[in-house]
């Protein structure tokens, strides 16, 4: 492709673009995760959470796909069952948490500035001006962005990708790597799907089963409570499960995050 | 852009193999990547320069070995290799594939210039 970044490399040539080491210079193998750092931090993030028994849900979608909408509806549908607690991720501004603030419910804004999403340090920082006692699930929503939240760990138990059914039932197809991650796929604003009748939600499940994705689809309408229940009933057999691992000193990560290097450190 | 975040990754990591190794500095760096790291590695390339200024790494060869996308069928067992967007088995089509490569963001091997410690300095 191009002969400045070295991305012409194969597995095949490699052994001749990688010249010996010169005089006075020694080649050292490593084989280490470039986000080992952000990887060990959320691990501890991971620690704070399951000591007290939290779930903790990351909300990944692109800008204006519905989180906060989603977050206002359920915090509203679970206020009298559970303690619930949320970061917000955003570019700028506090407006969303302010809306959460608004159902009651405890929010910390981290504003990230000119970083497109959220890392573990983020998420710990946030941490440490939150009341976590007593909480039994901690929603994260990440920074509107299809791209690049999914390479980064926040401690998190389960990723939640939402597609807005104004966006193309190909969603999935094109941001492979974003619902790959997903744990569970909501297909939102659906009380739209009789005006954007060219989204196919049976489409976009397909799109997700050819990423080798099991993750259950929801259809959900925040704004016209529809189908809500499905999507309230998983965060409760969520929650069930997270506290029976809890239990027995277990804990779960996001099912993709450290799949690969599993197999990598021995092949590599 | 999330490559600049992850090129600073990049620079902490080598800096942590030059400091472990006593060495002065790191002349060539080679990162194991997949495509579905996420990471684009032309922007990656962009960004790492700019991560390096001033540390021990500036002006490092920066190196990319592509790691092909790989699937192992849970249904037939067979392993073949596979696009982005179709994670599925190439044998007998089944979706219920776990990758085997394609997903590693992998700092691989870092080429250390060692400090001349013997020589007197002049
Ligand atoms: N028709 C309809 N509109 C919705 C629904 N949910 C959200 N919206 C609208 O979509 C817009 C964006 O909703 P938000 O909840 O702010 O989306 P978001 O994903 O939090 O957006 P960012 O945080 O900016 O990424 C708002 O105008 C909402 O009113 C829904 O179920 N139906
Ligand atoms: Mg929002
Ligand atoms: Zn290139
Ligand atoms: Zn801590
Ligand atoms: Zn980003
Ligand atoms: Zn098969």
């Amino acid at each position: 492709m191009c002969d400045t970044c070295g991305c012409n490399l194969t597995p095949g040539n490699k052994h001749l673009a990688f010249k010996p080491a010169a005089k006075g210079a020694t080649a050292v193998s490593v084989l280490k995760g470039l986000l080992q750092k952000n990887d060990d931090q959320a691990g501890h993030n991971r620690e704070h959470f399951d000591k007290r028994g939290i779930l903790a849900i990351n909300l990944m979608s692109s800008p204006g796909s519905g989180k906060t909408a989603l977050l206002e509806a359920t915090l509203t549908a679970l206020k009298d069952e559970f303690t619930c607690a949320v970061i917000e991720g955003d570019l700028e501004t506090e407006n969303d948490a302010e809306r959460i603030r608004a159902k009651g419910v405890q929010a910390h804004q981290i504003v990230t500035g000119t970083a497109c999403h959220l890392d573990a340090h983020l998420v710990h920082d946030a941490l440490h001006h939150m009341d976590l006692d007593g909480v039994d699930i901690l929603f994260i929503e990440n920074v509107g962005n299809l791209v690049c939240p999914a390479s980064f760990d926040l401690g998190q138990h389960l990723n939640v990708t939402l597609l807005s059914v104004a966006e193309g039932d190909d969603k999935p197809a094109k941001y492979p790597v974003m619902f790959r991650a997903a744990d569970a796929m909501l297909l939102t604003k659906t009380d739209l799907l009789a005006v954007l009748d060219d989204f196919d939600p049976a489409k976009a499940e397909a799109h997700l089963r050819d990423l080798a994705n099991p993750a259950p689809v929801m259809r959900l309408s925040a704004r016209k409570d529809l189908g809500m229940d499905a999507w309230l009933a998983w965060l409760r057999d969520q929650l069930a499960a997270q506290r029976a691992r809890v239990a027995i000193g277990q804990s779960r990560r996001p099912a993709i995050q450290g799949d690969g290097m599993k197999y990598h450190s021995v092949s590599a | 852009m999330h490559e600049l975040a992850v090129a600073q990754a990049l620079v902490e990591q080598v800096d942590a193999v030059i400091d472990q190794h006593r060495a002065g500095s790191a002349t060539a760096i080679r990162v194991r990547i997949g495509p579905l790291a996420g990471v684009v590695p032309e922007l990656l390339a962009t960004a790492f320069p700019l991560a390096a200024v001033g540390s021990r790494m500036e002006g490092a060869e920066l190196e990319f070995v592509h790691a092909p996308i790989r699937v192992r069928c849970q249904t037939c067992g067979a392993e073949t290799e596979a696009v982005m967007n179709r994670l599925i088995c190439g044998a007998c089509g089944d979706w219920h594939t776990q990758i085997i490569s394609g997903d590693e963001l992998l700092l691989e091997s870092v080429e250390l210039e060692t400090i001349p410690s013997l020589t007197p300095e002049s």
